[in-house]
């Protein structure tokens, strides 16, 4: 067992925010992460030196490779790596769980290598050898610039970068993105990489085609490309299982969070991702606050509330430019997978009025991955909600649980 | 230079380099498809950070091990399709 006065889940930009913060008040602080190394999803084992130093050098215990799946009761968290189970206590918690990306399912989308756009970066940085395969990178949001720019950074042959949006709608991010120096030369970096890539706005796959994996993908335009890869995401969603199965209160789809970053429960903080999807820097902002807050140090975390503001204001403007189309919703027809982890079709899911309805009989969402996938899909195409989290939060098997004397199974 | 890592995928001998995840060794040795579905679909990595569960392989005759998010080591046995 191990006991710590601060325990902050996610080892991304805003948990090493945290942790570093933390230690300044001398408290005893443990990072988890599901990951094999600390990072989270931008930085993925590749910490930026100032960052890595400040963390190394904190004293901060980190335990990687260890996946939170229950909270049995107050001050308490089961964990799991690969080969045990542990338990977990604190004095305060920092949620800082980040997001995962938004997948929409369209005919064809389930072949192999039609991947997320970060997630074919993340095979990327985990060894995949991309040089000279030719790749689409479709959906949209700002990390499609990114991860085509990293993509052909490695030698892959991009193809076309396909962005839902309208330019139109993103005038306004341009010019916020133009006021904020270092934001407006990385963005030029990134486009002058890019030059030369077909870049299509407004557009968005309807169909990929393929043999035991994809081989091409048709555009709304019309346009069929050839391609090795499809890297597609549609945003961002929240990691919000373990704060809600802490009976930390939501705001729409984000974990809802105070000036303090405190959530609706006592001692349990939010950072990053999770109470709004808003880039790093305010991941970084949020977990430094949130640390300060938990420790006391009251006035280290006020003196951060006009950074932090700023930040919030990107959000909005984000949030506006890369707002999804209607259309995206209804590309799947009646024998398109929606729940790949049982092969529930849009059509199978027809003669219901409800997720719970529907999970009854078709098992749609009760799969391995536990509606993470399915569930932001069944929202925008169906309207339904997920109601309520249950324990575990990720699979566990039973016998593992049942040998780890102590630790109640429930 | 990251060491040579020999392993095996359902019975055959390969190797991969030190570092890399089971599912980028998969991919670079040109297996798309790491399990079949409940229909029988093959299917690959999706998320590439261990939320999918699509990644998943058999590994040393423990089921349900995501590859994305397990490192290549020397002498792991790897089946692939389940
Ligand atoms: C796939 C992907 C790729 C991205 N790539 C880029 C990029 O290239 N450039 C860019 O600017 N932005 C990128 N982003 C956006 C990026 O998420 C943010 O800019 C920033 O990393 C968010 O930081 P965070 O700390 O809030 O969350 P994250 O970085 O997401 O960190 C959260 C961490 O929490 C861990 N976690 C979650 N739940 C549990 C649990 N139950 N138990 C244990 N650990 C848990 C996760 O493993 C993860 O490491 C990407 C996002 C995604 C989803
Ligand atoms: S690719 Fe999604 S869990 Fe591994």
């Amino acid at each position: 067992m191990h006991s710590f006065d601060v325990l902050i889940i996610g080892a991304g930009p805003a948990g090493i925010a945290a942790a570093i913060a933390a230690r300044k008040s001398g408290v005893k602080v443990g990072v988890v992460d599901d990951n094999l190394t600390a990072g989270g999803q931008i930085w993925r084992g590749a910490v930026p030196r100032k960052w890595t130093d400040a963390f190394l050098n904190s004293g901060t215990h980190l335990l990687a490779g260890t996946r939170i799946f229950d909270a049995p009761q107050q001050g308490l968290l089961l964990a799991k790596t690969l080969e045990s189970l542990i338990e977990l206590r604190y004095e305060r918690l920092i949620l800082a769980t980040g997001a995962r990306e938004l997948f929409l399912p369209f005919p064809g989308w389930t072949l192999p290598n039609i991947m997320g756009a970060g997630g074919l970066q993340a095979m990327v940085k985990g060894g995949l050898d991309i040089a000279g395969k030719r790749v689409v990178v479709a959906g949209s949001g700002p990390l499609l610039i990114a991860v085509a720019a990293s993509l052909h950074k490695h030698g892959a042959k991009l193809q076309a970068i396909v962005e839902q949006a309208f330019l139109s709608s993103q005038t306004r991010f341009a010019a916020s993105i133009l006021s904020q120096p270092s934001k407006a030369w990385q963005g030029a970096k990134l486009l002058w990489t890019l030059h030369g890539v077909p870049m299509r706005h407004g557009a968005y796959p309807v169909r990929a085609e393929g043999d035991g994996r994809v081989r091409s993908v048709t555009l709304s335009n019309g346009a069929k490309v050839d391609c090795d890869y499809l890297a597609c995401g549609f945003g961002l969603v929240p990691n919000t299982e373990l704060a809600s199965l802490l009976g930390c209160r939501l705001n729409g789809h984000f974990v809802e969070a105070d000036e303090a970053q405190q959530t609706s429960v006592a001692s349990v903080y939010a950072a990053g991702e999770i109470t709004g999807i808003g880039g790093l820097e305010k991941s970084l902002v949020e977990g430094t606050i949130a640390a300060y807050r938990a420790t006391g140090n009251l006035a280290a975390a006020r003196s951060l509330d006009r950074q932090r503001k700023t930040t919030h204001t990107f959000q909005r403007t984000m949030d506006v430019a890369f707002a999804l189309r209607p259309e995206l919703f209804k590309l799947a027809n009646e024998a398109t997978k929606v729940c790949r982890c049982e092969d529930v079709t849009l059509g199978a899911l027809e003669p219901f009025n409800s997720w719970r309805e529907a999970k009854l009989h078709t098992r749609c969402g009760m799969g391995p991955c536990q509606g993470r996938i399915c569930g932001p899909i069944l929202r925008g195409v169906k309207g339904w909600r997920d109601e309520g989290v249950r324990p575990p939060i990720f699979p566990v098997d039973v016998a593992a649980l049942v040998q780890t004397s102590g630790v109640q199974a429930r | 230079m990251p060491q040579a890592i020999e392993f095996t995928i359902n019975g055959n001998s390969v190797s991969a380099r030190e570092g890399q995840t089971v599912a980028a060794a998969l991919a670079n040795l040109g297996i798309c498809a790491s399990r079949r579905s409940v229909s029988g679909e093959p299917r690959g990595p999706l998320c590439g950070m261990g939320i999918c569960f699509e990644c998943e392989v058999t590994v040393d005759q423990k089921p349900h091990v995501r590859g994305c998010q397990l490192l290549v080591h020397q002498g792991m046995k790897v089946q692939t399709g389940a």
